[in-house]
Order: C-alpha cells, then structure tokens, then sequence
C-alpha cells in the first residue's frame, strides 16, 4: 500500500497538444480517488501514466517514495482493471487470476491458495475451469477484479470499469468494487465518466477538464461548493440552470423574474459587476403552492411559464424555457456542448415534488430556496459565493464518514472470518 | 419448389468441380497401382491387377528416399526460420512506430510478386561462387525469402486484431516485453501463425524451379526436382507408374495436413479480415 503524489504532471502528444497540464494530485493511503470529467478530459491518460503505459513529458510521479517516472509498468507493483477487462481468451479463470502470480514465480500451492481464496471473495469458485469466452459480462468483470486484488499490489487503478455493464448489473458491481476496497483498504484510482460512480464510490473526487484538473474534494464538496461553472454543471444530474441575472441592491433581475436573495454575503460576492450568472440547482426550487409559509420566508418567489413537465414517480420535472441576451447564451451552449449534453434551448430545469399539479402550458409560481443558489463571474467562470468555511467542514465530515465505513467493513470482514472458523 | 430446385443445382455444380478437380489425382492413384506394362497395351480408368510393386520400387530407389528426405528436411526448417521471422516482423509492424515501415511492407509485396524465375540464374552463378550450390541451406534461404511476404502479411493482420489492451494488462501484471509476447500474444496468434506455418510449408513442398536448378545431386535433391530424373526400376521401360506412385506418396502428407487443420486454415484465413 501506497500513497500516489503527482506534481505539476504534463503530457503532451506529438503535435504538442496537452492532453494533460499541469495536474498536481495527492492520492493519500488507503484512499478511493476518483478522476471524473468529460471524455477527451485526460483522465484516462492519467491513470495511464500512474501505471506507467504511457511516458510523463514532465513533472514527477511518486509511487509511496519513490519517483517512477521512468519505471517500467511490471516494476510499480500496481494493478489495473481496464475498461474491456482485458482477459486473456486462452486461459482459464483461474490461470487468469493466477497469472501475477505466475510472473512473479509464486510456489505452486501459494498460487493455488490464493487464487481460491480471490475467487471465493467473488464468487467465481464454480467458474475457476472455465474460458473468459463462455463468461457473462459481470463475471468477466469479477474475473479482471480477482486478477488485479490477487497479489499485493500498492494500488488498485480503474479504467471505466462497469462502462460495459448494463445499468442493473453496474449498480451492484459498484457497491461490490466499494465494498472491497474498503475492506482491502488498499489506495485506489478510478477513472469514471459516469455522475453516480463518481459520487457513490470516492472518498475524494477530483474534477478534469481538458487537461487541467479544476477542483479536488469530497463528492458533498463538489456538488454543494463547486469552484467554477464547469465543476457546477458537471456534477449533478439534470445539471445546474445558469441564469444570467443583473444585480439590484439585494435583488436579482433574471429571465425568471425578479427575486430577493436573503443572504448579505451572497450579494456582497457579485461585487460591482453588471450581469452575474446564477446557479440554482433543479431540488431547489419547488412548487410554492407546496411549501409552508415558514420556509417561503426563507427564499423567493418566481412567476414562469412551465413548458413541459415529466412525471417520474418520485418527483417530476418542469421545464422553463427562458430568453437570454445572446452573448450568454452562447457562452451556456458551449458550456453545455463540453459537458457533452449539447442542450439546444435556454431552459431552467425544475425538480418538483411528485404531487405538485403543476401542468404545462401554463404559468406556475415556484418557491426557490435562496440560500442554495451561487453566483458565478461569467466571464472566468468562478464562483464568487463558495463558502470556504463550509468546505472545510464538509471535509471533516467526509474523512469521519470514510473512517467509519472502513472501520465497519473490516468488522464485517473479520467478523465473517470468526464464524467460518469454529 | 425453387429451394429444392435451387439446391439441385447446387449440388450438380458441386459435383461436376468435384470431379474436375479430383479426377486428375484419381487417375494419378490409378496409375500408381498398375504394373509398368500395362501402360499403353490395356485399356481402362481402374488398373486390371491392383500391385503395390510401384510403390516397392519407389522406397527401393535411394533417388527417392533421399529425396524425400531433403524435401521433409528443407521444408520444415525454411517453415520454422521463416515462421519465426515473419512472427518477430510481423509483430514490430503492427506494434510499433518506426521510420520505414511502409517500406518494409511494400519491399515484402514486391518479393512476392517477383517473378522466381528471373532470379534462378544469378542465383545458381552465386550459389557456386560461395558454396552453397547443392546444399540444403542453398534452397532453405531462397524458400525463406519468397515465403516470409505472405506470412508477414497474414500475421500482421492477425497482431492487428488482438486488442492491445491484453499485452498492457500482461505488462501491469508484471510481464517483460518478452514475456507478454511470448505468453499472451502467440497463443493468441496461435491460429495466424499456423496459418503462416502450413501457407509457407506448401510453398517449399511444391517448389520445383529452385528445386531443379540450385541442385545436382541427391545432397539436396527434393521430390518434386528428383522426380523428373525418375527412371524407374528397368530402363526399358516407361516410369510411369512409378513416378505415380511417387506423386502420391509426396501428395498425402499434405492432404493429411490440410485434413487435419482444415478448420483452423480457414478460420486463419478469414478471421484476420473479420472481426470475432
């Protein structure tokens, strides 16, 4: 087990172009690291080069100590799960597993043990004479996994693993890979392109975009104190509404209508600029009709025009079409267009509660809760609202929750093992 | 009603390119079991006394036997050398970026459309400069030479297919560069590398030019080069039916062969084009 440091990294290719710039990371022991970002974002690149598949132009990588920049892969003592699992077609299951093992000239009944036990951890015991071909997708999956944990390797790295999976089968890998690597408490890197992995499995999150990391923290960090409008739109699904608002006193003009924000920190953060955008997450806004006069206080009141709703069971969505003056409206299109949701129309997206009877069509009054909303600098994108004391509790929160959750698995893990034993 | 006709068809078809195909080699049998003298005075498709006299006189002749010697000899290592090789080539090309590879692919197309014949004659003036006319190595080199173009192209394309992915995987698992090759990419290619193997055996099996011209004794004499100095067990008589017999002991291996990796020929000969 090993702490992985990576300082000022850069990869360029060829024709110069950096596919990677400038990322500084900290992947702390024990850790479960996600690197998350839109693809052609460089994360894959990086968790290449962690392992050593692909060659740093510059800066350092560390490896516990030591610099590997120059390292060869077999020589990092690291493993690595890939996307297609990468099995190999003319060994069985369990020469598969045991191929580490085999390289690395284990005695025969030590390579025996430890495969069986791997394979008793995955359930892969009654596949152990099979060939990787006559595999479902979730064991092939299982098979990769039990190939990467079977030796003590300092880190577990992952490459868009459950992306070939059908959604049923990927959730519960997903709590499988979290619950071992609780377990195992090994360091982990986890390359995902997909929201819920990203917040689901990590400790830490750390948010790429065309190369340059943009913000590291806990999933609850990036999507309540987001640093930018990349971050904010990334996280989160349906994502964030920008609206381009003008700043009035302790008002906001937005194409939504005027509203207060309660909060003097929040309007101090706007500073003398003109036109601010706004970020209100879809959950918060909510129909008024259906919120108590106490909280009502709390926020501010819009009038819009509901387009198209979409009842889903649990809550619904409310679409509100809006005009924004056309600078801003491309600047959104291009944001959205690297988000790879290229949304044709200005539209604020609604979360709504599944009773509200809202219909469309039709002008509605939505409540929304002003303490949640940000205020970004449209032209750097910044947040001006981020709470930096805020950040650091929910820091705190998540390192305690993580320590908890390990602690748990591993009783669980021992626990199991004194009631196999009697 | 059209199915059933249709598949009539077929099989009449299948039928007649069978019989245009197999009957050479059936008369070619036949012959091989009648006694010399029967050639020209008796009439007839099937021999009138079925006699393994042919083939007795066959593996009588040390003409032959050595022969069929060198032709085994000098068929599997030119296999074996220039499988081994165009594995190695072929495996650079479809892996790695190197300045010239192009070259490399279009210099191994130009060999093999060059015609053998043209390069008989330097050749046999080489040869006998530097001794290597009339030895095994004098036509082991040239067969390697002509064959390494068609191997290097059907593994190349089969390295192709084979995700890279499955070497990096070896790699991170702690393999050597050699180690991944050699235990994770030649099994894969296993298929290929037969394909290349038995492509390349029939060449150096049925080659006759180089056979015939870079030889003059029975030091390195193949079969097919030997048959034509055939004299049979009497000179007066026609060999005939002895140079039958021989055609047909020369001619099973490689029916055997191709019974034997039917399956996996036609698998490597398509499987490098389709994907699966």
């Amino acid at each position: 087990m090993a702490a992985i440091t990576m300082k000022n990294i850069v990869k360029k290719y060829g024709d110069g172009f950096p596919a990677v710039n400038d990322v500084s990371l900290d992947v702390r022991d024990g850790e479960f690291m996600i690197l998350v970002g839109p693809s052609g974002c460089g994360k894959s690149t990086l968790l290449r080069m962690i392992v050593g598949l692909e060659d740093i132009t510059s800066g350092d990588m560390l490896i516990g100590e030591k610099v590997v920049n120059k390292v060869a892969p077999r020589e990092r003592n690291l493993s690595m799960v890939f996307q297609n699992y990468a099995l190999y077609p003319h060994l069985t299951v369990f020469e598969n597993i045991a191929f580490p093992l085999r390289l690395a000239k284990k005695p025969g009944d030590e390579v025996r043990r430890r495969v069986t036990e791997t394979a008793e951890l995955l359930e892969l015991t009654e596949h152990l004479e099979r060939k990787p071909a006559n595999l479902s997708g979730g064991q092939r999956q299982r098979v990769a996994m039990g190939r990467a944990i079977v030796r003590q390797a300092d880190a577990f790295l992952f490459d868009e693993p459950l992306s070939n999976l059908d959604a049923k089968l990927r959730g519960q890998m997903r709590t499988e890979i979290s619950r071992l690597q609780k377990r195992l408490g090994v360091t982990t890197v986890y390359v995902t392109h997909d929201q819920t992995e990203a917040m689901t499995l990590g400790d830490r999150v750390a948010v790429l975009r065309m190369g340059v990391l943009q913000q590291v923290g806990s999933p609850r960090e990036l999507y309540e104190e987001p640093v930018n409008l990349f971050v904010a739109g990334f996280i989160g699904s349906p994502s964030m509404n920008f609206l381009p608002a003008s700043v009035d006193g302790s008002f906001l003009e937005t194409p939504l209508g005027r509203f207060e924000v309660h909060d003097e920190r929040k309007v101090a953060a706007a500073g003398d600029r003109d036109v601010v955008l706004v970020g209100i997450r879809p959950e918060h806004f909510e129909d008024a009709s259906l919120v108590s006069e106490e909280k009502r206080q709390r926020g501010s009141i819009v009038r819009a025009r509901v387009d198209v709703t979409e009842w889903l069971g649990n809550e619904q969505y409310a679409y509100v079409p809006y005009e924004a003056p056309a600078d801003l409206a491309a600047q959104l299109r291009a944001l959205s267009r690297e988000l790879d949701s290229d949304q044709l129309r200005t539209q604020a997206v609604v979360a709504l509660d599944a009773s509200s009877e809202i219909r469309p069509g039709r002008e509605a009054e939505l409540w929304l809760d002003t303490s949640r909303i940000h205020i970004f600098d449209p032209s750097s994108g910044e947040n001006l609202t981020r709470d930096e004391e805020r950040v650091e509790r929910l820091g705190r929160i998540a390192e305690e929750s993580r320590d908890a959750q390990r602690e748990a698995q591993r009783e669980a893990a021992t626990g199991g093992a004194t009631v196999a034993e009697p | 009603m059209e199915t059933g006709r249709s598949k009539a068809l077929w099989i009449v078809a299948s039928l007649l390119i069978l019989v245009w195909t197999a009957f050479p080699i059936l008369w070619i049998v036949m012959l091989s079991f009648k006694t010399p003298s029967e050639i020209g005075n008796v009439q007839g498709f099937f021999p009138q006394d079925w006699t393994w006299q042919n083939y007795e006189t066959v593996f009588k002749t040390d003409l032959f036997t050595s022969a069929l010697i060198n032709s085994i000899g000098i068929s599997l290592i030119a296999t074996f050398v220039g499988v081994v090789f165009a594995t190695l080539v072929a495996y650079a090309i479809a892996r790695l970026e190197f300045p010239g590879k192009r070259l490399i692919l279009s210099f191994a197309l130009a060999i093999a459309m060059f015609p053998v014949v043209s390069l008989v004659g330097p050749l046999f003036d080489l040869w006998r400069n530097i001794g290597l006319y009339d030895t095994w190595p004098g036509l082991i080199i040239p067969y390697i030479s002509f064959a390494l173009p068609l191997a290097i192209w059907t593994l190349s394309a089969f390295f192709r297919e084979i995700p890279w992915e499955m070497e990096q995987a070896a790699q991170v698992d702690g393999a050597t560069s050699w180690q991944a090759f050699r235990k994770v990419i030649v099994p894969l290619a296993a298929p290929g590398v037969f394909t290349a193997a038995i492509l390349t055996f029939f060449f150096c099996w049925n080659d006759f030019v180089f056979g015939i011209s870079l030889t003059s004794t029975d030091r390195a004499r193949p079969v097919p080069a030997a048959l034509a100095f055939f004299t049979g067990e009497s000179y007066f008589e026609q060999p005939t039916t002895a140079i039958c017999a021989a055609a047909v002991v020369v001619t099973v291996p490689v029916v055997i062969v191709v019974l034997a990796f039917q399956r996996r020929i036609v698998a490597g000969l398509t499987s490098g084009a389709v994907k699966g």
